[in-house]
């Protein structure tokens, strides 16, 4: 076996050089996601940014106080968007009612009932149902579930709060059911066996031990489920009737903050103070998701910190 | 007397706030076999990460002192890659890479841009003779390295590394999850291969070593507490300590 | 007095006993509770659908504003806007995993780096939107079109790849890893040779579910140049490649949300026509994902 010194030396060298090129390309992708994030952020800021100083915050027609949203207007326009603030949360709300149950009795079925062939299904069911579209969502919403809302649950409009909320929460069942799985699966064996052996059935075994041993990792699956329901735009866009109005009946139409936007950007002009009002709406719905976000995720790390030390 | 191939001096590495090895000094002759033994967690295996510098993959290491090849300090080569091809690295667990056994052992001669094929024939052949492999897999050499037993495995293990024909191989307590037969195979191969290079033993069974080190060194608690010939540490060696352990007292 | 078999249950571990069977009944029947009407949507979306399916709705030009015809067009929106948005995000998202996996030290940079990936999967769609409005269209000049679309698409899914490149590398033992290493490989031709060919699917499943997501999606191009009706050629080369970088595009996702509100004249099958084609193709192409995951899982090399 022959070795041929300086031939293996050239290449072996043009290897070094190779491999600091290619590690610099492969850390600036890296660092795409932070250079995003910080971007999102300044894009939104810059373009809400001349409009910001000139906000009534509190006043009277004031941003977070009042439901005049009249920011076409060239002459006295009001940027009140409390009624749709309050359709973000009461539309999230009602879906978190329909989606939370749901999903934590399907995620306790799936993962501490099911023989393994049920399992296989309904993880198939949820995934195809985590597929649909939201636009798909919204055409449903529209075409189907309103015209049922009229007929039977006495609604003058068919896309309403209670619309919103049924496809919201449905849209949100795989998040919450993928959430609860993956605490409930963090659970130690040793937990489990541990009441199996003191004589605890299944039913007892997730009610008095995984339910609390997993309480946070739930909480924070139901934080990102409520996160995931204000950041929704096409399906609440078509499902709630795009009115600008707080809801006081679950058959009210209703707007969010998201639909707002998508309703109206295409009308704004450019650099105008409508424009720029939607923008600033934007930027209150990016802190609104990011902190809901990050503080879910943090209760999540924390939790596989414990079960790591533990 | 065989000239210096390897020299330690005043190595110290730490990982973190943790000393794994304190103030290290020794020399290993060409052609040699160096046992170097203690008991586990005595920084051992961090010995041999300093010798071809994978120490660097561990983010929280830091070294002082210096690892001389061939009188050269192993940090001032640039190409850290070169180096690394002169060195043999066996593990303690062995390792089938999920390739064809052809391709485990023709992997580093391809990365060095061997690719004519008679060539590659005729290297895994020798490196799978030398391991005591070849009888065993030659009619099924497409086989994935990953589905041959433990014994196998470290076999495959060290024909790899000698498919670069390595000055210094190091083996890193080579015996711990392999069969005895396998063991003493891989013994006697040693022994053939000390006419072609340099051999690190780490082992923690100093049974080992005395069968085959020509020099024998003591890391105990990140500290080298002896060193010298395999005969001189056996029966007369010069710290109690050293007595204790090669006796089997603790370790 | 005969003996009470000692094994035999108490009356408090019956009804413990019964608790649980009811327990068991009763996640399942939410279970199903939640199903049924979701497998009922999705089988009248197919019914009144049915009658407007054909090759001529396929291949069709949208006429009369897109109250009838064919969703040719918008189909073939839906195609390039996807393949861009592929071609973009792809090398990038794969990289950056490769990154995060392979080369980030364990420190606050790399977890930072985390946190927005975290974060960036959840900005809302319509602030996307926004931003894409702001940097691409605004700040850098573009048109409203196919590109600026796609790049929007592209930052959106970044996220999902980055995630799905990480878990696929992650799943390859480190062992692997340091055994080429020791015999003089550098990390690259390590990640060339082994560890990518090895975590391939993962990756393609990602790609694939990018895929669907981009397919699917419709308020970051909604006003990033989707429109309800473009005139497109009605034969030649031209068909299969309608839109240029810079134009205007229709686009299924825009075209269903367009079509959902009263159009006058517009019959319900055609309606129910366009949701069925989107979600038949959304739920195909997961389908192959979950159909390459599941290959994956059986080919196991180690």
């Amino acid at each position: 076996m022959s070795r041929t010194p300086s031939r293996s030396n050239r290449r072996t060298n043009l290897l070094a050089i190779n491999e600091k090129i290619i590690e610099f390309f492969i850390r600036a992708c890296g660092w795409s996601s932070i250079f995003l994030v910080i971007a999102i952020f300044c894009f939104v800021f810059w373009y809400a940014a001349p409009l910001l100083p000139k906000i009534d915050w509190f006043g009277h027609d004031g941003f977070f106080t009042s439901t005049n949203w009249h920011a076409k207007e060239r002459e006295g326009a009001t940027y009140g968007i409390l009624a749709m603030l309050v359709g973000n949360f009461a539309v999230a709300a009602v879906a978190m009612v329909i989606a939370i149950p749901l999903g934590l009795a399907a995620a306790v079925y799936i993962s501490e009932f099911a023989g393994p062939r049920a399992k296989e299904w309904f993880k198939v069911a949820i995934e195809i149902l985590a597929a649909i579209p939201s636009i798909v969502w919204g055409f449903i919403a529209i075409t189907m579930i309103g015209p049922i809302l009229i007929k039977y649950a006495g609604a003058t409009m068919g896309t309403n709060l209670l619309n919103g909320g049924i496809v919201l929460g449905l849209m949100s069942v795989p998040l919450i059911v993928s959430l609860a799985e993956d605490s409930l699966r963090a659970v130690p064996d040793n937990y489990r066996e541990a009441a199996m052996a003191l004589g605890a059935n299944r039913w007892e075994i997730v009610y008095r031990v995984l339910f609390p041993a997993a309480r946070s990792g739930l909480l924070a699956a139901c934080m990102l489920g409520v996160g995931r329901a204000i950041g929704e735009t096409m399906a609440v866009l078509l499902a709630t009737g795009n009115k600008n109005q707080i809801p006081h009946a679950l058959t009210d139409p209703m707007t969010t903050l998201t639909a707002t936007i998508a309703a109206e950007m295409g009308d704004a002009e450019a650099g105008s103070p409508h424009s720029q009002a939607l923008f600033t709406i934007g930027l209150l719905l990016l802190v609104i998701t990011c902190a809901i976000n990050l503080t879910a995720n943090l209760i999540i790390r924390g939790n596989k910190r414990k079960i790591a030390a533990s | 007397m065989h000239p210096t191939h390897l020299e330690f001096r005043n190595l110290t590495v730490r990982y973190g706030p943790k000393k794994a090895l304190d103030d290290i000094s020794f020399s290993v002759p060409k052609h040699s076999v160096i046992g170097i033994v203690g008991p586990a967690n005595s920084g051992k295996s961090t010995l041999l990460k300093t010798i071809n510098r994978t120490l660097e993959f561990i983010d929280i290491a830091r070294t002082e002192g210096e690892v001389l090849v061939d009188s050269v300090n192993v940090k001032e080569i640039d190409n850290v890659y070169s180096l690394r091809r002169r060195i043999g690295m066996v593990f303690p667990l062995p390792v089938g890479l999920p390739m064809s056994i052809y391709d485990n052992v023709a992997y580093a001669p391809r990365r060095m841009g061997i690719h004519d094929k008679k060539h590659l024939d005729e290297l895994v052949e020798t490196c799978l003779r030398d391991s005591v492999l070849w009888d065993e897999v030659k009619d099924r050499l497409d086989l994935l390295g990953t589905k041959l037993s433990g014994g196998q495995q470290q076999r495959l293990t060290l024909a790899r590394a000698l498919s670069l024909e390595p000055e210094i191989l190091c083996l890193d307590e080579f015996s711990i999850a392999i069969d005895p037969v396998t063991t003493m195979k891989i013994e006697e191969v040693l022994m053939r291969l000390k006419e072609r290079m340099t051999i690190i033993l780490v082992t923690n069974l100093t049974q080992q070593a005395r069968r085959m080190a020509d020099a024998v060194a003591f890391i105990n608690a990140s500290e080298l507490i002896e060193w010298g010939p395999t005969g001189q540490l056996f029966t007369a060696p010069k710290k109690e300590i050293t007595g204790r352990y090669l006796n089997g007292d603790f370790g | 007095m005969t003996e009470a078999n000692p094994f035999s249950p108490s009356a408090h571990e019956l009804s413990k006993e019964s608790r649980a069977r009811l327990a068991q009944f009763g996640t399942l029947t939410v279970s199903i509770f939640l199903l049924i009407p979701v497998a009922l949507i999705l089988g009248m979306i197919a019914y009144k659908a049915w009658p407007a399916l054909s090759w001529a709705y396929l291949t069709g030009d949208v006429t009369r504003s897109g109250a009838a015809g064919g969703i040719w067009g918008p189909l073939m929106g839906t195609f390039y806007l996807t393949l861009l948005c592929l071609a973009i995000v792809a090398p990038i998202g794969v990289l950056a995993g490769i990154y995060i996996n392979e080369y980030a030290p364990d420190n606050q940079l790399t977890r930072t780096i985390m946190v927005a990936v975290t974060s960036l999967a959840g900005v809302p769609s319509i602030v996307h939107a926004l931003f894409g409005l702001g940097a691409f269209v605004a700040a850098m000049g573009m048109h409203k079109g196919l590109l600026a679309a796609a790049m929007t698409l592209s930052v959106m899914t970044l996220p999902v790849i980055i995630t799905s490149t990480r878990e696929a590398l992650s799943s390859v033992p480190k062992n692997f890893r340091e055994a080429c290493w020791n015999l003089g490989a550098s990390r690259w031709q390590t990640i060339r040779t082994i560890v990518l060919p090895n975590s391939f699917g993962g990756i393609l499943t990602g790609v694939i579910l990018v895929i669907a997501r981009a397919a699917g999606e419709t308020a970051p191009i909604m006003f990033m140049g989707a429109v309800m009706w473009l005139r497109i050629a009605p034969s030649g080369p031209e068909r299969l490649a309608p839109y240029g970088l810079n134009d205007e595009f229709m686009a299924m996702s825009n075209h269903l949300n367009l079509i959902s509100k009263d159009i006058p004249g517009m019959p319900e099958q055609m309606k129910f026509g366009s949701a069925f084609v989107l979600l038949a193709l959304i739920l195909f192409i997961n389908g192959i994902a979950s159909l390459v995951r599941l290959r994956l899982r059986r080919r196991k090399r180690w």
